[in-house]
């Protein structure tokens, strides 16, 4: 494997006395697809909150791109070049579809390519761009998935992190939503994508990390792990 | 040129006709309006002032402060404090006034902030520091404790020292009105601006696109602190009195909030539009209860009032009005 962007050592996190995550480490290489499954409350979202610098880890290092980015604040984060798609879609439902846009292009260096970063988002998801004057909370579930995605792309990110993308979703916009995960790949992204969907998301998946209370239990290959005897029990209820 | 291209960018022309119309009625009103008729248009100016300050947090960035007396209070005190004291006129004074309302807005702020409290927690830390701060003057000498700080009522026209009767009082009150009305037109078209709106409408949202929601926070209150301070000042020179007591009233605090919260919270008129609905009618209303002998009919006004607001047109006065007459000032 050739260095990684994202390296995550022994994280530990804790909510009060509650341990959200015990010696968590991973890492992603440049041009990966990584999936972390695992059950509702395994931690997954904990794990990308704390490298996102919204969660304060209590041990533990996070590196991406050579630098040490452990306890950064969130913006920070950002202008380090990972960007966040958060779990339910949030976007901002009074502003419009073209202000949720504009306000991911937070990073200095985003700005100066805001014009032609947001004809890139408007080529990828034609539907925004009918609907550019519309307010983001009058979307559909699926339109509102597209702004996030959008908007995070607006930050001009290196690493995009996703957290259960596919929630809530109709069955062939969660396809869809794994289709456009998959090409942005191809364009060049790294990704880190967090789901429940476990056969989905393996599938794209060029490896995968299953996360048990707050312990990554297995590791390996996306197609490994989905011929893996515990994770097709456990999982996939095969 | 390019800064008022941005001002005005995208304001309908009737909207700016109007404006200007306003402006210079503003401007001769003295002329056209008896004593009473100025002292209550200086009332409506100073309430249409502090409730935009207040509404920078409350409306722009979405933080619930309950206790703004603190800086309006700390602002006058402070201001009249070196003028009584020490002579020193209240347009050095202001610097020093404001300096230390955006000091405890910092402390109030960072407390906060820092520590997540959101909603009604922090509004609940902003009456508190407001009510710490009411007893701490109580007992300030310097500053008169309870019996309160009086300045010189002296009508020889002083602009040096802020003395002279209401005119004076007017035309400052309206360049500080109209100075921040044009000031938060320019935030709310700043990039500052949507950061506020962001984390208004959803700060995890806005901390994972990388709005620095802490950074912006604290900008939003040390702004609006000070200017509540410049209020605070103006209030201290133009009344002459002040008393721990009324100054850093929680009632006062509140008083701040009403105008923007019937106007229209996050609007820039609604701010305006609510301190003339509520100072017009609050003033018929006190008239009422002095011939009818009955005390308080004002605040049961100010009560209903809020109370038809709330039930009848949440989003304020305002945006209503606009919708309406196609001025074209959505709350964002």
């Amino acid at each position: 494997m050739s260095t990684p962007l994202l390296t995550v050592e022994t994280l530990d996190l804790f909510y009060g006395d509650a341990q959200a995550l015990a010696g968590v480490s991973l890492e992603i290489a440049p041009g990966e697809i990584v999936a972390i499954v695992g059950a509702n409350g395994a931690g997954k979202s904990s794990l990308i909150r704390s490298i996102h610098g919204i969660e304060k880890p209590a041990r533990g290092h996070v590196r991406f791109d050579g630098s040490d980015i452990t306890g950064w604040p969130s913006y920070r984060v950002c202008e380090a070049g990972i960007g966040h798609v958060a779990e339910g879609r949030q976007v901002f439902p009074n502003l419009s579809v073209l202000e949720n846009l504009e306000m991911g292009a937070t990073p200095k260096r985003a700005r100066a390519l805001e014009k032609q970063t947001l004809e890139r988002v408007f080529a990828m998801f034609p539907r925004l761009a009918e609907r550019r004057r519309q307010a983001a909370g009058t979307l559909s579930g699926g339109e509102q998935q597209m702004v996030a995605i959008g908007r995070c792309l607006m930050g001009q990110p290196r690493l995009i992190m996703f957290d259960e993308p596919s929630l809530g979703l109709a069955p062939t916009i969660v396809q869809e939503v794994f289709r456009i995960v998959r090409r942005l790949n191809e364009e060049g992204l790294t990704i880190l994508l967090v789901e429940q969907n476990v056969m989905a998301s393996l599938r794209i998946a060029d490896r995968g990390y299953v996360l048990e209370n707050g312990r990554i239990e297995l590791e390996g290959a996306g197609t490994d792990l989905l011929t893996n005897d515990r994770v097709r029990q456990a999982y996939l209820g095969l | 040129m390019s800064l008022l291209a941005r001002l005005i960018g995208g304001v309908p022309a009737r909207s700016l006709w109007c404006l200007g119309v306003l402006l210079v009625l503003l401007l001769v009103a003295p002329t056209l309006l008896g004593k009473y008729g100025l002292s209550v248009l200086i009332l409506v100016l100073y309430f249409a002032f502090v409730g935009q300050a207040w509404n920078i947090m409350m409306g722009f960035a979405g933080q619930l402060s309950l206790g703004h007396a603190l800086y309006a209070g700390v602002g006058g005190y402070i201001a009249a404090g070196l003028f009584f004291h020490y002579g020193i006129g209240p347009w050095a004074g202001v610097f020093v006034a404001v300096a230390a309302a955006v000091a405890a807005g910092s402390i109030v702020g960072y407390l906060g902030f820092r520590f997540s409290l959101a909603g009604v927690y922090f509004a609940l830390l902003t009456i508190a520091f407001s009510e710490f701060t009411r007893i701490a003057f109580d007992h300030w000498g310097w500053a008169g404790g309870s019996g309160g700080l009086f300045l010189k009522v002296d009508a020889t026209s002083d602009i040096l020292n802020l003395r002279g009767g209401p005119l004076l009082f007017y035309y400052v009150i309206l360049a500080l009105a109209a100075g921040t009305f044009v000031l938060c037109r320019a935030l709310l078209e700043s990039r500052l601006g949507r950061y506020w709106l962001a984390i208004r409408e959803d700060p995890e949202a806005a901390q994972a696109v990388g709005v620095p929601v802490l950074r912006c926070k604290m900008i939003a209150i040390m702004i609006s602190a000070a200017l509540t301070a410049l209020a605070g000042v103006w209030n201290a020179f133009y009344y002459n009195n002040l008393f721990p007591e009324t100054a850093f009233a929680m009632g006062r605090s509140i008083e701040f909030t009403l105008a923007p919260i019937i106007g229209g919270l996050g609007t820039l008129f609604g701010p305006i539009v609510g301190a003339v609905v509520l100072t017009g009618l609050g003033e018929i209303f006190t008239d009422l209860s002095e011939v009818f002998h009955i005390s308080g009919l004002k605040q049961i006004f100010y009560g209903l009032a809020l109370l038809v607001i709330v039930m009848y047109r949440p989003a304020g006065v305002w945006p209503w009005i606009a919708d309406r007459f196609g001025f074209g000032e959505k709350r964002r």
